[in-house]
């Protein structure tokens, strides 16, 4: 049997892409309102508000900020949790390298600026199908994929920043965030060591609720990355004895 | 939320430079290097190790309630994370806690 090239040309895989990401606006859109009402009403002014969506694209570390502000942690512990909810984009960043690495610097440092969970996703699993597509394809559908996902996260941040203040005060806004983080939480509890490290970070914060400046938080994230990885260790193994 | 204008936007610079090295780390830096995988294997449970820990005092001590544990918000709370586990989609799972937080608001006061 005679093998066809398969030459996705960067034009196409760009469409793609866009395909692909299309869907992820339904939950773009909300979250990011939900971001620009809960900023505010913490006391973000909205230029603050909007320019928190536009430099740092993470819903999650920036409503984690939030929360610790409106709670007046101290700017290092604010920033330390911040970044530690954004870890997991190091690790996104070391499995795209095999596959975007050999692009030129500026597209590399556009998708490192434009990596959300969503694109990282749908582009990964992607790359894992067809390891043979070109370094331009696959850097193409990349940004495809994050190009219906981005100026929407802009646009959302920006009308929840502006309706904030019309939010009745009755409403109980305070537990948005809260809702929107467990709503982020649950599919990513696809295994026991994930289960485990959930039930650890929870268990250990609030017992390390006497540690100043919140950093029992920080404490009970590094205990319970420990408690995933042994138990993922532990499940390997006990896979191959049997 | 007492912090100065300059430190609100040193925090928003930080985070957002801080965050692009993450993003930029592997990908531009350290180019076509692996992460030995016991740091991936860490790594992996940054989401799980980080957000239930910062949740837990608003979902169980809430501030908006003085701290005290409220029944709406804990039921809120719970139906938020059995649609997230039943349906994966994060819009249910938000309008479904939402939904059962403003019903009990509304019944119970």
């Amino acid at each position: 049997m005679r093998q066809e090239p398969t030459e996705l040309t960067p034009a196409r895989a760009f469409r793609q892409g866009i395909a692909a990401g299309a869907p992820f606006t339904l939950v773009v859109t909300p979250f990011g309102m939900v971001f620009g009402v809960v900023a505010t009403d913490a006391g973000l002014s909205v230029l603050e508000t909007l320019s928190f969506s536009v430099l740092v694209i993470a819903g999650a570390a920036q409503l984690a900020a939030i929360q610790l502000m409106t709670e007046n942690a101290p700017v290092l512990v604010v920033l330390l949790t911040a970044l530690a909810v954004n870890l997991r984009m190091a690790m996104y960043s070391a499995s795209l390298a095999p596959h975007l690495g050999a692009a030129p610097l500026w597209k590399r440092a556009l998708v490192a600026y434009l990596m959300v969970d969503q694109a990282y996703a749908t582009a990964f699993t992607r790359y894992e199908l067809e390891p043979q597509l070109s370094v331009a394809a696959k850097t193409a559908y990349y940004l495809g994929a994050v190009t219906p996902i981005f100026p929407l996260w802009y646009l959302a941040t920006l009308i929840g920043a502006l309706i904030g203040n019309a939010v009745p005060p009755g409403l109980p806004i305070d537990f948005a965030v809260p809702i929107t983080f467990l709503a982020i939480l649950a599919p990513l509890l696809r295994s026991l060591a994930h289960v485990a490290a959930a039930l650890v970070s929870v268990v250990a914060t609030l017992a390390l609720a006497f540690l100043p400046y919140n950093l029992g938080l920080l404490v009970a994230a590094v205990l319970a990355m420990i408690v995933g990885a042994r138990i993922e260790r532990w499940r390997a193994r006990q896979a191959e004895t049997r | 939320m007492d912090y100065t204008q300059v430190q609100i936007w040193a925090l928003i610079v930080m985070i957002g430079l801080g965050t692009f090295a993450l993003r930029f780390s592997f990908l531009g830096l350290v180019g076509r290097r692996k992460l030995p995988d016991w740091a991936l294997q860490h790594l992996r449970y940054t989401p799980v190790a980080v957000i239930p820990g910062l949740m837990a005092p608003q979902i169980f001590f809430p501030p908006a309630n003085g701290g005290e544990t409220d029944p709406g918000r804990l039921l809120a709370a719970s139906v938020t994370l059995a649609v997230g586990l039943y349906v994966k989609n994060p819009i249910w799972a938000i309008l479904a806690g939402a939904g059962t937080l403003t019903l009990w608001m509304a019944m119970v006061g």
